[in-house]
């Protein structure tokens, strides 16, 4: 049997920021939720289920939030599932939402995926110290920090590719109304004489902390066809792999490899470089676009920040990504990578406003988490999937 | 949809699990011994989910060690759910409609003794307006058993009866962590402990894990006999807020026993009633009459291992099929406190005796 | 182990104006769209899904419609002895309030039973801001803020010239008890001796410090215990510059992956005795043990990774570890 297509006909984001002092969670979701469904031109009481994902809730300090937000998410009544699978999570749960359309068993899906960091410290939920393991650990940064100095070895890259990532994301955010950074003027020269953190991480190489979310509404073929623009799923994929293994490749992990292997094979394409018009990628520290890049076949291993140096990856590029900004200008963890979902069916839908790729057919939305260990990714383009 | 079978199921419940929050050295035998009833290794499954919380570990990505069970390198189709493995079930159940996959395997663990479980549980509610008064579970479990006797709807001698015939069911269950039934009278003349309940009513604090193996159409039918058919699968939320619903009845399991088409015929039922008065609740709200059996391994009275006892509800109930025992069965799982989300999953012996 | 957080709550405007109530002594709720009062108002009507907007004053007094006696409290609820939770109606709402009940006995409460709010003297507009009490005690006790129960337009007069409330802070703190698999404790067990001690995975044969309940790749126990070199290399690090909470270990600080000679896997220490900007890629180190009296089951008895005078090892014999 083959899955019912299923595309994406609304999508709603709020404006992301250090502390969305102004609002709950509820009110927060509510302001992702109540766009995708203006935008869709859907009433909550017309959705058949909800899907919520969040990273760990240690972060609002709320066991399982979905529960107590049941209510104002509209859920009460309905099937409400949480996926939580780390940073990655946000893909993971536009992934489980179109596939509950997809399996012929909803309609009509609303999916919706935040985090409240200003509620707590994330430095501080992500470090909470295990007995018995030593304390080196600093947060995301000093996790990821060594592995970049792996891949910056091993490609034997500039040391300024990191800084030409984040000018792009920062300068890409100014074109986008809802990113969290707005820093006018940020440049590699900039970004190099920001604070060295963890080094070889510098300050402006990192990602903001933001309270923020993201929703859609996933709809299946017969009613996706009622709407003007709707971003069609041409495919999506998970793939998971250990923390820490013995001979685990941290910079270049087999699990995204593979991950992207299935998506091009599901999806028909041989050439993802040429046939992806623009990619969302999860970005948190800028140099992890050459070495996703590399990770997703967009180019041969020990090549990504090539493209990045000769500027491929630029809005005007041959592959633009991170449209949007990326999450090096707005980190809302659960949402971040619904958030970048969200932006390839924008793009393919040509609703991406100022940050909009001229014809962009097919996108790439992808999203990671944990040790560089659990990908999810999907593909979405403008006419239905033919496959 | 596709025809997909529980053909696979393993589980371990304790008092106090001496071991790691994540599980993994429990989840080792526990996996071995599906592949032991499938005769299948890991390159076989498909697809892999969990269901787990990290409050209940104490620790921010407690799932992400759990994997390491499986041997994930080269990398698997995993996923993971903030709730109890029930729902990771369903989502693997979809997964395989998707036609994506045609197996999966399902797991949910638990360590609720690493602290203290009914006040963690406080973390599950309204974060404004109930947690700053650390309502434990139990106490909220009460709550809703008091509505009940005041309106009428049981008296302490139902709870009690079902407390008699848990705990007399839970003999024959080894993982049983509370058995042995006495008389509903000895039972009422034990002390209050949540007034209306005494501890008899709570389910045991209980660690735990266990998995569920999922396969469809002909990879079913190569690994048993008597596959237990997923006929129907649904589940629903209710609010959470104590208010605004009527505590006594159930409308999240009413719904998601009406989107399987309804119980009739089923002749066993495991119940996942972590109080004794939810299980009256949920025998009426999804319509089972007297002549059904109820929770025959003791049910969630015996034994509440956090995030695997609704699977274990659904394992549980497999096996009557796989057995020859029964051919229509019921598991049941619920989350949240006072059953504020449900999952109904109806199993049959015969394929075509599928509901959709 | 103790994982605690003072949590900060941005309460957006329904639970602001409930808030702001309770801080005032006042008990607020909100419409619902069929009609219904209810307490505390939900940010979104269950039936329209609109956000309440229409907020009504109530008394400080209703009814218990349900409730049931802590025989055993727990840390942070509203009394450190027996109490009795109840599910309130308050006078003029439809909708019961779960609260807590000052009674001295479950003899003392009953369903249907009349309660009054008993408010702090300082108030922050917090649900704790109150307890309730059994009426009679009220009527004959004034409350000690002098405002309890008040309804009159001169309280709300008085208090609308103080801010709303907009946050809250929750804190939240639960003990856990963390245990090592057995795998794990025979590392920290051999630690206590000074010995680094790793398995051996039965099937893939790779050397696993710490040792695993699970090998990542076969998912089987790690079994044939391996005594380790307390010398190893320097496969890649990071120099944490930055201080966050809870950190232990001040910083700037080395943090690195150290192959330890006979492992197959890096563990993660700390690099001293060696300038910061000077740690590298290869470099050969060795543990550096805390005086043997204070050393107990843990890792940290190893104070730091310190380099040896040996050469740097060659990329290619740890490329494939990164």
């Amino acid at each position: 049997m083959s899955k019912i297509p299923a595309a994406v006909v609304g999508i709603g984001q709020t404006h992301h920021r250090a502390k969305r002092e102004d609002v709950s969670m509820a009110g927060l979701c509510r302001e992702a939720m109540d766009r995708a469904l203006e935008d869709a031109g859907l009433t909550l009481d017309e959705v058949d289920a909800i899907v919520i994902g969040k990273a760990p809730d240690l972060f609002e300090g709320v066991m399982m939030p979905e529960l107590y937000l049941a209510e104002a998410l509209g859920a009460a009544g309905k099937p409400l599932l949480r996926v939580h699978t780390a940073g990655s999570v946000g893909g993971s749960t536009a992934i489980v939402a179109s596939s509950l359309v997809q399996a012929g068993v909803h309609k009509k899906v609303l999916t919706v995926a935040f985090e409240k960091q200003s509620e707590s410290n994330a430095m501080w939920a992500l470090s909470v110290p295990i007995p018995f393991v030593m304390p080196v650990h600093a947060g995301a940064g000093g996790y990821f920090a060594p592995h970049v100095r792996s891949y910056i070895r091993r490609a034997n890259a500039p040391s300024h590719i990191g800084a030409i990532v984040a000018a792009k994301d920062r300068n890409n955010a100014l074109k986008n109304p809802y990113a969290h950074l707005h820093n006018e003027g940020t440049t590699v020269e900039s970004v190099l004489a920001s604070q060295m953190l963890w080094d070889p991480i510098h300050y402006d190489e990192t990602c903001p902390s933001s309270d923020g979310a993201c929703a859609m509404v996933i709809a299946a073929e017969d009613v996706a066809r009622t709407y003007e623009a709707p971003a069609w799923i041409h495919g999506t994929v998970m793939r998971s792999e250990p923390t820490s293994a013995a001979e685990r490749d941290q910079v270049n992990p087999q699990a995204g490899r593979e991950a992207a292997a299935a998506l091009w094979r599901a999806t028909g394409i041989t050439d993802p470089a040429r046939e992806i018009d623009c990619a969302e990628i999860y970005v948190p520290f800028a140099w992890f676009e050459p070495m996703w890049l590399e990770n997703l076949g967009f180019a041969a291993e020990g090549t990504g920040w090539k493209l990045t140096e000769a500027g491929e990856t630029a809005l005007d590029g041959s592959l633009p990504v991170n449209m949007s900004g990326g999450v090096l200008s707005s980190n809302p963890i659960g949402a971040s990578g619904m958030l970048r979902f969200a932006e390839a069916a924008l793009q393919v839908r040509g609703r991406a406003g100022e940050h909009q790729v001229d014809g962009a057919r097919r996108a790439l939305g992808h999203a990671y988490g944990g040790g560089s260990q659990f990908f999810a990714m999907w593909v979405v383009g403008s006419e239905p999937p033919s496959n | 949809m596709r025809d997909v079978a529980v053909v696979g199921f393993a589980q371990r419940q304790m008092k106090d699990f001496d071991g790691s929050p994540s599980m993994a050295e429990l989840l080792v035998p526990i996996l071995a011994e599906c592949y032991e009833q499938t005769g299948w290794t890991k390159k076989d499954i498909g697809f892999w989910c969990s269901g787990s919380s990290d409050y209940l570990a104490g620790r921010s990505f407690s799932f992400v060690s759990a994997i390491d069970a499986i041997g994930v390198l080269p990398p698997v189709n995993e996923s993971h759910v903030e709730m109890d493995a029930a729902w990771a079930l369903y989502e693997a159940w979809i997964k395989i409609q998707t036609g994506e996959v045609d197996t999966a395997l399902v797991f949910g663990f638990g360590k609720a003794s690493a602290g203290v479980l009914r006040r963690t549980l406080s973390m599950q509610l309204d974060p404004y307006t109930m947690t700053p008064l650390w309502p434990d579970t139990v106490s909220l479990a009460a709550l809703q058993a008091r509505l009940g006797l005041d309106a009428g709807l049981w008296d302490e001698a139902a709870l009690a009866e079902v407390v008699n015939r848990s705990l007399t069911d839970a003999e024959k269950n080894e993982y049983a962590v509370r058995a042995g039934g006495s008389s509903v009278s000895e039972l009422l003349a034990r002390p209050m402990f949540a007034d209306p309940l005494r501890k008899h009513d709570c389910a045991p604090v209980t660690d735990g894990a266990a998995a569920i193996v999922l396969a469809a159409g002909d990879r079913a039918r190569d690994v048993r006999e008597r596959p237990a058919w997923i006929s129907g699968i649904a589940h629903s939320s209710d609010g959470l807020h104590l208010g605004t619903r009527d505590l006594t009845v159930s409308g999240s399991a009413e719904r998601a026993a009406a989107a399987v088409g309804g119980t009739a015929g089923v002749q066993v039922a495991e119940l996942h009633a972590p109080f004794s008065h939810q299980e009256l609740v949920l025998r009426s709200a999804l319509g089972l009459g007297g002549d059904v059996q109820v929770s025959p391994s003791g049910g969630a009275l015996a034994a509440n291992p956090m995030f695997s006892a609704g699977a274990i509800r659904i394992g549980e109930a497999a096996k009557r099929i796989w057995d020859g025992s029964a051919d229509k069965v019921l598991g049941h799982a619920t989350s949240g406190p006072a059953l504020q989300q449900n999952l109904v999953c109806v199993m049959e012996a015969e394929e075509n005796g599928r509901a959709k | 182990m103790t994982v605690a957080f003072d949590y900060t709550r941005s309460t957006g405007p329904v639970l602001g104006r409930f808030f702001t109530g309770l801080r005032d002594a006042t008990v607020v709720g909100g419409r619902l769209s069929d009609g219904r009062v209810a307490v505390p108002p939900p940010e979104y009507d269950p039936i329209s899904h609109q956000a309440v907007t229409e907020f009504v004053e109530l008394p400080d007094t209703g009814t218990v419609t349900s409730w049931t006696w802590v025989s055993e409290p727990v840390a942070g609820q509203p009394f450190d002895r027996p109490f009795a939770y109840a599910l309130i109606t308050i006078d003029g709402a439809d909708v019961p309030w779960l609260h807590a009940v000052d009674v001295a006995s479950p003899d003392e409460i009953e369903t249907g039973m009349k309660v009054r709010a008993r408010w702090a003297e300082e108030r922050t507009g917090s649900v704790t801001d109150l307890v309730f009490e059994g009426d009679s005690v009220g009527l004959d006790t004034p409350s000690p803020s002098g405002s309890g129960g008040s309804t009159s337009a001169e309280t709300l007069v008085e208090t609308n010239t103080v801010e709303d409330v907009t946050r809250i802070v929750t804190p939240v703190s639960l003990d856990y008890h963390y245990a090592a698999s057995p795998e794990e404790s025979s590392f920290f067990r051999g630690l206590a001796e000074g010995r680094i001690l790793g398995q051996r995975c039965p099937k893939c044969q790779k050397v696993y410090v710490p040792p695993r309940g699970a090998c990542p790749t076969d998912g089987v126990p790690t079994a044939e215990e391996i005594e380790l070199s307390h010398v190893g290399t320097v496969t890649t690090f990071c120099v944490v510059n930055v201080p966050f909470l809870g950190q232990k270990i001040k910083p700037p600080y080395v943090s690195a992956y150290v192959l330890l000679d006979g492992a197959d896997i890096a563990l993660q220490h700390l690099i001293l005795d060696i300038p910061a900007d000077e740690v590298r890629m290869g470099m050969r180190v060795k543990a550096v043990w805390r005086p043997r009296d204070e050393w107990v089951t843990s890792i940290e008895n190893i104070s730091h990774f310190a380099p040896t005078d040996e050469p740097d090892a060659d990329f290619d014999s740890y490329k494939h570890h990164l």
